[in-house]
This record gives structure tokens, C-alpha cells and sequence, in this order.
């Protein structure tokens, strides 16, 4: 009895310290470049794109198998530093140009749960308890985690209004 | 290229800009007519650079003229005045002078036909004033730059006066084609704008001023150096007519050789550039107290029946204005663009339902033959852009990148550096829109700039709601072990409670 609790005790102190070492010294780093590219992300990790957040993101991009252009919220903007940081090819072509969209609370449904505050990932929905709940434009990414929760489909995805300031002027047509 | 832009290259004498045909008479000609307020007038809040002004009347209010109808708000933002007298109607959308087409709030004003003056405070010695007290006056007045840039002058007077420059540079240049504000203005007030040059360079604490005018405006040359006669410190320089000669750099370089570098602005080289529209705004704002509320436009294209140059009260349509001054002809048919500002650089609109702003300087009606309504073919690689360009740049390699949208290749190009004033579209032989690809790249890296900040502000938010979520977490454990504890001893004490009395029962 003694013998089989001191060679157990034994032999899991000496494998116990092999592991220690092994991993101190046989350590596989994670890509240092998937973490820069999440520091680019927005961080909000909506899910838009079908990667489990934007870690999951960032390694799709990096290991190839999803395109620069896989981010929504991020647009134009991140998808061109994301190629020029990895290198891509970029066809702009393929994303979505009907510009960035925004929540909005239709009042005339909303009941006041709170249900969406709860699930916005950038505190971008503010609202009491049955009181019409509003959508700050400047913090909503538009990342539609608010849409699917509500019970009365009280959120709609609206177009960022278009401004003086905002507008940019169409590119004229290519040369034929 | 033309003979005076090959007779440039000969003689060395520059080695940028264009000559196009200067369509200027007789429109410059014609006596200036007054223009009476039409029925409506728009009067947007941002009629200048900056923050848009604030209204400060009420809906149903009855105005005089000259009266404060908005306020400025922020560091640069200047205010709006009532064109006339009449009564506020509402604060609307307008549509805009500007390509998009878009909409901008503006107060709508009723006028009352009276025309009637709020009571004005002029001032008897206006250089006896010391350079704030000018700057305050000039800053109530609302005066912006009205060669078109529309930045509030009371805000560079400040800066250049903090900037310590040595020289005023006023621009008469107007060398867009077929305007003629400053021209007649130039020509009809010169002691106005001669004293207005003084109190500018007194406010600036500049040591003298010179005043850049085209060699294609005789009269108005003439009639400045008549007015300046006398004071050493104002000069009249005659300076070569040439597109973009009015552009400030470009101006600053032909009058006193110095170039402002690329990155920096005019108060850098020691300089302040003023338009001769503002210099008499100034003027008229601390002698007499009159605020900004009309300026002159020149009206032109082969489609007006009277070209010329129109007084306009401010937040007059355009359409008023055509109706005022004699419409089009054929009741516009033959109309192939409508331009609010110079033919060059101005805004195409599609209506003329748009206000005049304090920076509006033209309206012209251009049939096909004035717009050069061609289709685009493929570049030649003829070097035309590379020549004109008065800035030093490559339009087609800028235009090849911006096509593919390499925009960040336009960028080292000297993208940022373009002033879009349309002289290698204008020499291009094969019609290319170089300038809205330009403006399309500087477009489109601000909204790539813009969404970036966002996106950085965003993240913060969505890391400062899980650093909180965490937080609340950790709270809401601390909190249930306090309880577990608490009740824990609680429960000891009863039961020493209890110990204790069942000790004491048998006593």
C-alpha cells in the first residue's frame, strides 16, 4: 500500500515537473501577427462576419481562409488596412456599397425591456424599464446584435444619414 | 497649349497655369444693378467655414435689417444678419450651392418690403481702434473671405496678428473666367477697399500691403492706384493674367517670391491674404457698423440675356436673381450647366433653387459648347496635366492610381497637395474629369478617416462595457460571499446564543 502511494506520488512529482519545463521552454507562441490584426478590429465582436468574435476574425484573415473585406462594421476603411498589412489582393468591388447603417428604435413598437441595451456591445442603446429606449448614433456600429432580441422587432437597420460634410463625390465612370 | 501659354514657356516667365478665355465683357461693363429682396429669402446657418452659426430668433419674430438672426458658435464660426426687414418664417432645409445636391438649414425670411436699417454704430476714426476692438467689430459683422473661401476674417485676423507677418497681400486677381465682382468692385469703390486695406494691415500689424491685380482689369487698375495715391504703405501690383493667379499661393509667390510650403499656410511665409470684397466688408463693418448681408454677383454664360454684376441681398435664390436680371434666353432652353461660382473651380448645381451664400461670387448658365460637354476617351500620356499644373503635380499618374483606387499612391503623389482648380481637366485632349477624381480620392480618404476615428471610439466603448461587465461580476461575487459570511455568523452567534443560555438554564 505504502509503495504504490509513494511510487504514484513520485511519478506524477517528476512528470509534473517535465510538463513545467516543457512548457517553459518548448512553448509555442500564437501568432504575433493575429494580434495585431485584432488590435484593428473593432473590437466589438458582433459576429457578423461568422467568426466566433474578432479574434476569430483576426485568424481567419491571417491564415487565409476568409477576405480582407469580412468585417461590416469595419467597411472600406479596415478592409484596405488589413490588405495592405497582410498583403492581399483587394476587390473593394464585393463589399457592400450601400454605405454603413445604423439602429434605430422604432417608438411606436418599442416596450421598454431593455433587452437590447443588454446585448449592444458598445453600450450604444440607452433606456429605463418601459420607457421608448433610444440609439446613440455615434457609438452604434451597426452591428445587428440588437435586432434578433427584440420581441416586437422594434429595431430596424437604417442607412447612416448623408451629410454635406460626409458626402464624396461619386467616382466618375471609367473610360470606355 | 495657346499662343500666350507657349509665349510663357519662351520667355521663362512661369512655368504653371492656363489662359483660358476670360469671357469677362461685357458683363464687367454693365452698370451694377441693385437687387431688391425677392419675396423669400433662405439664409443658411453655414454660410462660412466652421461651426454653422446658432439661431437666435423666434419663429413669427419681426427683424430689422442688419439684425443678428444667428450667432456664432465655437472658434471659428461667424454670425448670420437679416438681409432686410421682415418677419422670420421658419428654420428649413435648403438645398445647398454645392454639387450633392443636398440640403443645409437655413432661416426663411419674410421680407416686409420696408427695407428698414437697425440703427447702425459706426465709428468716426476707425485707426484709432486697437486691433482687438477692430477684430470684435469685424467678428459682429459676420465678414468672411469672399473670394470664395469663406473662412471668418476675424479669426485670420487674429492668427496673423498672433503670427507676427510683415505683409497684407490683397487679392484682385479674379482670375477665374467670366466673373467680375471684384473687378467692378474694384472699379466703383476703390476708396473703400483702399481704406479697408489700411485698417487691415493697421489690425494686423503687418508693415505694408500690396494689392495683386490681373493685367486684364485696365480700369480697375487705375482706379486702385488712384485711390492709393498717397499712403506709403499700400501699393497696387499689376501681376500677369493667368489661371490660378488668384489661388493665394500662387499669388503670394508672383508678388513677393516667396513660397509657402507645402504643409503650411500663407501666416507661415509671413503673410495675410485677403480678398478686395473683404477688405471693403471690413471696412464697412468698423467705420460704419454694417454688418454683411448682400454682396455682388457677377451673372454670366451664353445662356443670360443680361450678363453683369448684381448687388444681392444674402439668401436670395438664384432662380430670384435670373428672374431679377432678365432671365434666359429662350427661357433656358439650350442650358447645359448651371454653375454657382467660376466656371473652374465653382459647384455645378441641378436647380437654381440654391441661396446666394457670402462666398457665392457667380452665377452662370453655360450652354453646350461653354461646358465642353465631350465624352472622356483613354489618356494619351501627352504630359498637357503635367504642364499646367500650377502646384508641381502628375494629374495623370494621380488619376491612373486613383482609378485602380491606389489611393494611398495618389497620396505620395502630392494628392493632398491639389487644389482642384481644374487646369489639367481644362488642357486634357482627351476630356478626362481629372478633378472629380481627385475629389472623389480626397473624398474618400476624410470618410476613410472618419470611420477610422469611429471605429477607434467604438472599440473603447465596447472594451470600457466588458471592463464593466467584469467588474460587476467580481462585485456581485464579493458581494454573495459577504452575505454567506454574514449570515455564517449570524448563524454562529445564535447558536453561541443559544449555548449560552442552555449553560445558564440549570443555575
Amino acid at each position: 500500500m505504502l509503495a504504490a502511494v509513494l511510487s504514484l506520488t513520485v511519478l506524477g512529482a517528476v512528470l509534473g515537473v517535465v510538463l513545467g519545463v516543457a512548457n517553459r521552454f518548448l512553448q509555442v507562441e500564437g501568432n504575433p501577427v493575429v494580434d495585431e490584426v485584432l488590435e484593428m478590429m473593432p473590437g466589438s465582436n458582433c459576429g457578423q462576419c461568422g467568426f466566433p468574435g474578432c479574434a476569430g476574425a483576426a485568424a481567419a484573415v491571417v491564415d487565409g481562409s476568409a477576405p480582407a473585406t469580412l468585417c461590416p462594421p469595419g467597411g472600406k476603411a479596415l478592409a484596405s488596412a488589413l490588405a495592405a498589412k497582410l498583403g492581399l489582393s483587394l476587390d473593394l468591388s464585393g463589399m457592400d456599397d450601400s454605405g454603413p447603417k445604423l439602429a434605430a428604435v422604432a417608438e411606436e413598437l418599442c416596450i421598454g425591456c431593455c433587452r437590447c441595451a443588454k446585448v449592444c456591445p458598445t453600450d450604444a442603446i440607452v433606456g429605463a424599464a418601459r420607457q421608448i429606449h433610444n440609439v446613440l448614433r455615434e457609438a452604434c456600429t451597426g452591428c445587428e446584435s440588437c435586432v434578433p432580441v427584440c420581441p416586437t422587432e422594434a429595431l430596424l437597420m437604417k442607412p447612416m444619414p448623408v451629410t454635406l460634410q460626409h458626402w464624396v463625390m461619386p467616382r466618375p465612370a471609367a473610360v470606355a | 497649349m495657346n499662343l500666350r501659354t507657349l509665349l510663357d514657356k519662351l520667355l521663362g516667365s512661369a512655368d504653371w497655369g492656363i489662359h483660358p478665355d476670360d469671357h469677362k465683357r461685357p458683363g464687367a461693363d454693365a452698370p451694377v444693378r441693385v437687387m431688391p429682396a425677392p419675396s423669400r429669402l433662405y439664409l443658411p446657418l453655414s454660410q462660412h467655414s466652421g461651426a454653422p452659426a446658432r439661431p437666435i430668433v423666434l419663429v413669427g419674430q419681426k427683424v430689422k435689417k442688419g439684425e443678428c438672426l444667428a450667432e456664432a458658435q465655437g472658434m471659428v464660426s461667424a454670425p448670420v444678419h437679416a438681409p432686410t426687414s421682415g418677419t422670420v418664417l421658419a428654420v428649413a432645409d435648403v438645398t445647398a450651392p454645392h454639387p450633392s445636391g443636398l440640403a443645409m438649414p437655413a432661416i426663411m425670411l419674410e421680407p416686409d418690403g420696408l427695407d428698414e436699417w437697425i440703427e447702425l454704430k459706426g465709428c468716426d476714426d476707425p485707426f484709432a481702434l486697437s486691433p482687438a476692438e477692430i477684430n470684435k467689430k469685424v467678428a459682429a459683422a459676420g465678414v468672411v473671405g469672399m473670394g470664395g473661401g469663406t473662412f471668418p476674417s476675424a479669426v485670420k485676423l487674429t492668427g496673423a496678428n498672433r503670427a507676427g507677418i510683415h505683409t497684407v497681400i490683397i487679392n484682385g486677381g479674379e482670375c477665374e473666367p467670366y466673373l467680375s465682382c471684384d473687378d467692378v468692385l474694384m472699379r466703383t469703390q476703390a476708396a473703400g477697399i483702399v481704406a479697408g486695406v489700411r485698417l487691415i494691415v493697421h489690425a494686423s500689424g503687418a508693415k505694408r500691403a500690396l494689392i495683386g491685380i490681373e493685367d486684364n482689369k485696365p480700369e480697375a487698375i487705375a482706379a486702385m492706384q488712384a485711390a492709393a495715391a498717397g499712403y506709403d504703405t499700400v501699393r497696387v501690383c499689376p501681376v500677369p493674367a493667368r489661371f490660378p493667379m488668384g489661388f493665394d499661393k500662387q499669388m503670394v509667390k508672383t508678388l513677393t517670391g516667396i513660397e509657402v510650403p507645402a504643409d503650411g499656410r500663407s501666416f507661415d511665409a509671413g503673410v495675410l491674404v485677403n480678398n478686395v470684397g473683404t477688405a471693403l466688408a471690413v471696412w464697412q463693418a468698423v467705420a460704419e457698423g454694417r454688418p454683411l448681408v448682400s454682396r455682388l454677383v457677377t451673372l454670366g454664360g451664353a445662356c443670360v440675356n443680361a450678363p453683369g454684376n448684381i448687388d444681392v441681398p444674402l439668401g436670395a435664390l438664384a432662380e430670384d436673381v435670373l428672374a431679377f436680371a432678365g432671365g434666359l434666353k429662350g427661357d433656358g432652353l439650350g442650358l447645359a450647366r448651371r454653375v454657382i461660382g467660376g466656371p473652374m473651380m465653382g459647384a455645378q448645381v441641378q436647380h437654381w433653387r440654391v441661396p446666394v451664400m457670402k462666398g457665392v461670387s457667380g452665377i452662370l448658365a453655360l450652354d453646350a459648347k461653354e461646358a465642353r460637354l465631350e465624352d472622356a476617351s483613354d489618356c494619351i500620356r501627352c504630359g498637357s496635366c503635367v504642364e499646367a499644373c500650377p502646384m508641381g503635380l502628375l494629374p495623370s499618374d494621380m488619376a491612373a492610381n486613383i482609378r485602380k483606387e491606389a489611393l494611398g499612391e495618389a497620396v505620395e503623389l502630392g494628392l493632398k497637395d491639389c487644389i482642384a482648380c481644374g487646369c489639367c481637366a481644362y488642357v486634357c485632349p482627351s476630356s478626362i474629369p481629372l478633378v472629380q477624381h481627385f475629389t472623389y480620392a480626397k473624398n474618400e480618404l476624410a470618410a476613410r478617416d472618419r470611420a477610422t476615428l469611429r471605429m477607434e471610439a467604438t472599440k473603447k466603448l465596447a472594451q470600457a462595457r466588458e471592463a464593466r461587465l467584469a467588474r460587476e461580476a467580481q462585485e456581485k461575487a464579493e458581494a454573495a460571499a459577504r452575505r454567506k459570511a454574514e449570515r455564517a455568523a449570524a448563524a454562529a452567534k445564535t447558536a453561541a446564543a443559544a449555548e449560552a443560555s442552555k449553560q445558564g438554564e440549570p443555575t
